[in-house]
């Protein structure tokens, strides 16, 4: 028989060598000699801190009660590492570049550094590994009963105190060194690490011992298998439901991602991992099943299967190996507990005392490394805290349950994390609210499902499972709505995990993110494809060097935040005093102090003393991963060639105007070049006869001089003609327009073409005089227009024809009707002689130039009016129409743009055409 | 013998000129400003020369072109074009209908005249 002086004092030797080895491979990574403390085989030895008190014990607990079931609580992980470690690769890479602190603080900063949702993580982590802590100090505890069964002054509680207290010391000591997660705890880990090899050495010594000392080989110890152990009912939905939580524990129980991610010094080393790691779990499953089956076989009915790693050896007077055991069972419990408590307090101290400690201090005074100091004594506190939440969980829930049902609790509350965990280093458009609420809810459904009929002895509730709240059958925590049937834990896994997933797609798809979850959701899913680590800024924020520094200061502690800022300076290239505010080092620093108080905590810090914070698009296009990349460059260039094939048609369009413009522009060119060159003949040859023929008789002489005058005076009238049309065609001023009395104009067009009528014998009717007949318009435009008419009537209307001058009053103006008895026009060409140059088309035989019906139109258009030849059998009719002064069309015409003074001195310089109407001028037609 | 022109042309001014400057020449000038009473008159009395305006009213001078060409007795009627229009175009056009000289106005009265002579010379038998 043992004495339990001999227990302790092994144990406490056993702690004194950890101790020392912690201490060691401090020391020597503080010197900078960090050789094999970062070989692939110790990170590979700190992860299998997976197997715990409950492996080591419990797993021949369960393997005696449910045969090979066990095995699943390693197929997950093993399924992970092998399958999955790209998985991990990118946690990995992520947490290093992000420095990255817990999986709460990879969560939050995912999500857009949400502090809520580090809280929520923290607290789930807390309520998960509170029971799983205990569970550590249960099987502990129990070991130490099998050696001293409640006897010798060792009470199982006391043992379980002091092993409780044992472990905080041990964990302040190493665990809090330092508060940089850059700063790995390298002591700790070779700590863990040594744990390790002891653990898998005794499994394995008491393994051979059990099957070749006691059970006589391996053919023997299978032989009086109980079937039940191995029945293919032990394979259904509780086998995967374990597989599943265990696959999902490994990546998010927070001491698993600790090791995993925080502590990895090098990425290559999950290569190892991925192949070590499962060899390690197949090496201390190897064991089980025939240790159970022996102790099953040789062990009084009734002892409890899982302490058969103990009882076995100790049956045998086996004492050393006993002990061996003792100290592996030990191992697997402390190491544990130790990573669950440096993981746990670092997310306490990070995303829930920091944050409510920096909004009570805000405005005190800053001193150097006081955040820090607060840090380390935070976090100090928080593993005090969680071990005592352990120890109490621990007195409290008594010791009825199974090691493994409490283990694969724990395991179901963390895998809450993991939809939130994968979408975010996956999917670009999983937001803030979406994991808070599908979190929210699987912690819920969890605790409703799981945790709390955990407790049922404990609530006083004893109907609760059986009946449901109030009675509500639909209610009842493991037949939620009905589904019965199912083992808790898969009801529970499978309710919690659909609403998570169900909630995280949903909301996900109806919200917006945030620039900065935006941001930090292409940093997380494409961070493969950076292109270095510190991708540059893309946050825009402006802070002086000075507060940097001070906050720098305050986290860091004075020393590294000089060295911080020197190294800073140095990259920007300054030989001496601070670095630039850039937008890129606020970042780095942010990044730094996110590797000691979270992202989110960090992110609020550097917020304080920066301004101005903005995310640009542009930004976020530029780290756009290349998929992003070329649909973003796809969806461009298409925009591209729709804009440039609208661009196209648009130029189609333009052009095929500006050849019709241009056809117009070709014809009236040609128009005009007919129209000067036709007198310019006349003229020149006649000059030539005349120059060169000196003897021609005076009489002929004058002749063709006559003909050079006329045809000069002709070329003059079209040069005005044009530039009257263009100037009216224009339309680039108002008209100053006035109140005139049409019967004044006509009076004054008649008195103008007095000589030309007379000599042509047209007669005039003219209407009775109105005498309201106020227009408005431009007297000498207007007259211009009425000569012009007659004009033409004396031209086109034949000798001694009639004209008749109708003034009639229409609704809102005046029309005056300007009828000859002439030929008419033929209907045909009633519009086009309004356009320029009509005769020479050969609609009209006359001596002008085709331009005085478009301009006299043109004319009574500016004034709001309009000249139109009417239909008739006989004769032409044209009308002139004038609208009444305060009438729409009068007040349209005077509101044109460019009225006032200057259209005034713009109309004023055009010669009025109605004093050049002199008898000698054949019309305007 | 007497070589008969033809001057179709609706400005009565260059009917003027052309007039006293071929009539001095020797030429028996006749003149026509409607297009299809030129025609008539072409048909009539196949003149030695043609001297044609392009712009004409109710009728295009190629037409007319077009018409002395197709026509049995006038195929091979010496035509000088004369046009105010100044258009490439229209000098193409006229060269491909068979026109012997076309002119644009303003015009030299001596090129006229030297031009009339060599032509209606040519078209003697």
């Amino acid at each position: 028989m043992i004495s339990s002086n001999l227990i302790i004092g092994v144990c406490t030797a056993y702690v004194v060598l950890l101790f020392g080895v912690a201490f060691l491979a401090d020391r020597r990574a503080r010197r900078g000699r960090l050789d094999w403390l970062q070989s692939p085989l110790v990170y590979t030895l700190s992860i299998s801190v997976y197997c715990t008190g409950w492996t080591f014990y419990g797993a021949v607990g369960s393997a005696a009660r449910s045969g090979l079931e066990f095995v699943a609580i390693y197929t997950g992980p093993v399924i992970v590492f092998i399958g999955w470690w790209w998985f991990l690769r990118k946690l990995v890479r992520i947490g290093r570049l992000q420095r990255i602190t817990s999986i709460a603080d990879l969560v939050s900063s995912r999500y857009g550094k949400s502090n809520t949702l580090a809280v929520l993580v923290t607290v789930l982590a807390v309520v998960a590994s509170t029971p799983y802590i205990a569970l550590q100090l249960q099987s502990l505890t129990l070991s130490f009963t099998v050696f001293a069964p409640a006897r010798e002054g060792i009470p199982p509680d006391g043992a379980g105190f002091w092993i409780a207290a044992g472990l905080a010391l041990f964990t302040i000591l190493f665990g809090t060194r330092n508060v940089d997660a850059n700063e790995r705890h390298h002591g700790v880990v070779t700590a863990i690490a040594l744990e390790a090899v002891i653990k898998l050495v005794a499994l394995v010594a008491v393994g051979l011992f059990v099957v070749f000392g006691l059970g006589g080989g391996p053919g023997e110890v299978f032989a009086d298998m109980p079937p039940a152990l191995t029945a293919p009912e032990g394979f259904g939905a509780r086998w995967l439901t374990i597989t599943f939580l265990s696959g999902a524990a490994v990546v998010c129980l927070p001491r698993m991602f600790q090791v995993t991610v925080v502590e990895n010094v090098d990425e290559r080393h999950l290569a190892t991992a991925a192949w070590a790691f499962p060899l390690y779990l197949l090496l201390i499953c190897l064991f089980v099943l025939p240790i159970a089956v022996t102790g099953l076989r040789l062990l009084p009915p009734g002892a409890n299967p899982d302490m058969f790693v103990l009882t076995l050896p100790l049956m045998a007077g086996q004492d050393v190996l006993a002990l061996v055991a003792l100290i592996g069972g030990f191992s697997s419990a402390t190491s544990m507990v130790i990573v669950a408590t440096i993981a746990l307090s670092t997310m306490v101290s990070n995303h829930i005392i920091m944050p409510i400690w920096l909004r009570l201090t805000l405005r005190e005074t800053k001193t150097s490394g006081d955040v820090r100091s607060m840090l380390l004594i935070s976090r100090r506190a928080s593993i005090i805290v969680l071990l005592l939440l352990g120890y109490l969980y621990f007195r409290l829930s008594g010791s009825s349950t199974a090691l493994a049902s409490i283990g694969l609790i724990a395991f179901a509350g963390v895998a809450q994390i993991l939809p939130s965990l994968v979408a975010g280093v996956f999917w670009r458009g999983a937001t803030r609210r979406a994991a808070l609420a599908a979190t929210a809810c699987g912690f819920a459904i969890w605790v409703y499902t799981l945790l709390l009929p955990s407790f049922e002895a404990g609530l006083g509730a004893p109907g609760l499972l059986a009946n449901g709240p109030w009675g509500i059958a639909a209610l009842r925590p493991h037949a939620l709505f009905g589904l019965e049937g199912v083992d808790p834990l898969s009801h529970a896994l499978f309710w919690s995990m659909s609403v998570n997933v169900a909630v995280l797609v949903g909301v996900s798809l109806v919200t917006l993110p945030s620039p900065l979850e935006r941001l930090q959701a292409a940093l997380f899913v494409d961070v493969f494809r950076m292109q270095t680590a510190a991708p540059g800024a893309y946050i825009r924020r402006y802070a002086t060097s000075e507060d940097l520094f001070t906050l720098a200061q305050r986290i860091l502690g004075t020393e590294p935040a000089h060295r911080l800022f020197t190294e800073l300076a140095r990259d920007q290239g300054l030989s001496s005093g601070l670095p630039r505010p850039d937008d890129a080092l606020i970042e780095r620093l942010e990044r730094e102090l996110a590797g000691a108080v979270g992202a989110a905590s960090a992110h609020a810090m550097v917020g304080q003393i920066a301004s101005g914070e903005t995310i640009s698009m542009g930004a976020l296009i530029s780290i756009a991963d290349e998929t992003a990349q070329i649909v973003e460059y796809s969806h461009r260039l298409e925009e591209k060639s729709r804009e440039l094939e609208e661009t196209a048609a648009e130029l189609r369009l333009a052009n095929m105007r500006l050849q019709e413009l241009g056809a117009q522009r070709d014809a009236f060119l040609a128009q005009v070049s007919h129209e000067l060159r036709t007198p310019m003949t006349s003229i020149r040859s006649f000059s030539d006869i005349l120059r060169e023929n000196r003897d021609l008789p005076p009489e002929q002489a004058r002749r063709f001089l006559g003909i050079i005058s006329d045809e000069s005076q002709r070329l003059t009238r079209l040069l005005d003609e044009i530039l009257d049309l263009g100037f009216l065609e224009s339309r680039r001023v108002a008209w100053e327009l006035e109140q005139v009395d049409l019967e004044d104009v006509l009076d004054r067009a008649l008195s103008a073409t007095e000589a030309l009528t007379a000599r042509s014998g047209l007669r005039i009717t003219r209407s009775a005089r109105q005498r309201d007949a106020q227009v408005m318009a431009q007297r000498d435009r207007l007259a211009q227009v009425f000569i012009n008419l007659i004009s033409n009537a004396v031209k086109y209307a034949g000798p001694d024809a009639a004209l008749t001058l109708t003034i009639r009053a229409e609704r809102g103006g005046i029309t005056v009707d300007v009828a000859d008895d002439g030929p008419g026009v033929p209907d045909s060409d009633r519009e086009q002689i309004f356009e320029k140059f009509a005769r020479a088309r050969g609609l009209y035989d006359s001596r002008g130039a085709g331009l005085g019906l478009p301009i006299s139109r043109e004319i009574m258009r500016n004034f709001g009016g309009d000249l139109t030849l009417r239909a008739s059998r006989r004769g032409a009719i044209f009308r002139v129409y004038l609208p009444r002064p305060g009438t729409e069309a009068a007040q349209r015409a005077a509101a044109a743009p460019g009225s006032g003074s200057t259209a005034g001195a713009a109309t004023g310089a055009m010669p009025p055409r109605a004093a050049a109407a002199d008898d000698s001028a054949p019309g305007l037609g | 013998m007497t070589r008969r022109v033809l001057i179709i042309e609706d400005e009565p001014n260059i009917i003027e000129s052309l007039a006293w400057l071929l009539g001095r020449e020797g030429f028996d000038v006749t003149s026509e400003q409607d297009g299809g009473a030129a025609l008539d008159r072409i048909a009539r009395e196949t003149p030695d020369l043609v001297i044609l305006d392009v712009m004409l009213p109710h009728c295009d001078g190629f037409e007319i072109l077009r018409a002395i060409r197709a026509g049995k007795d006038t195929a091979r009627t010496p035509v000088i074009m004369l046009t105010a229009r100044g258009q490439a175009r229209d000098r193409e056009t006229a060269e491909k209908l068979g026109v012997d000289l076309f002119i644009t106005k303003p015009f030299l009265n001596s090129h006229v005249v030297e031009s009339a002579r060599r032509l209606a010379a040519r078209a003697e038998p």
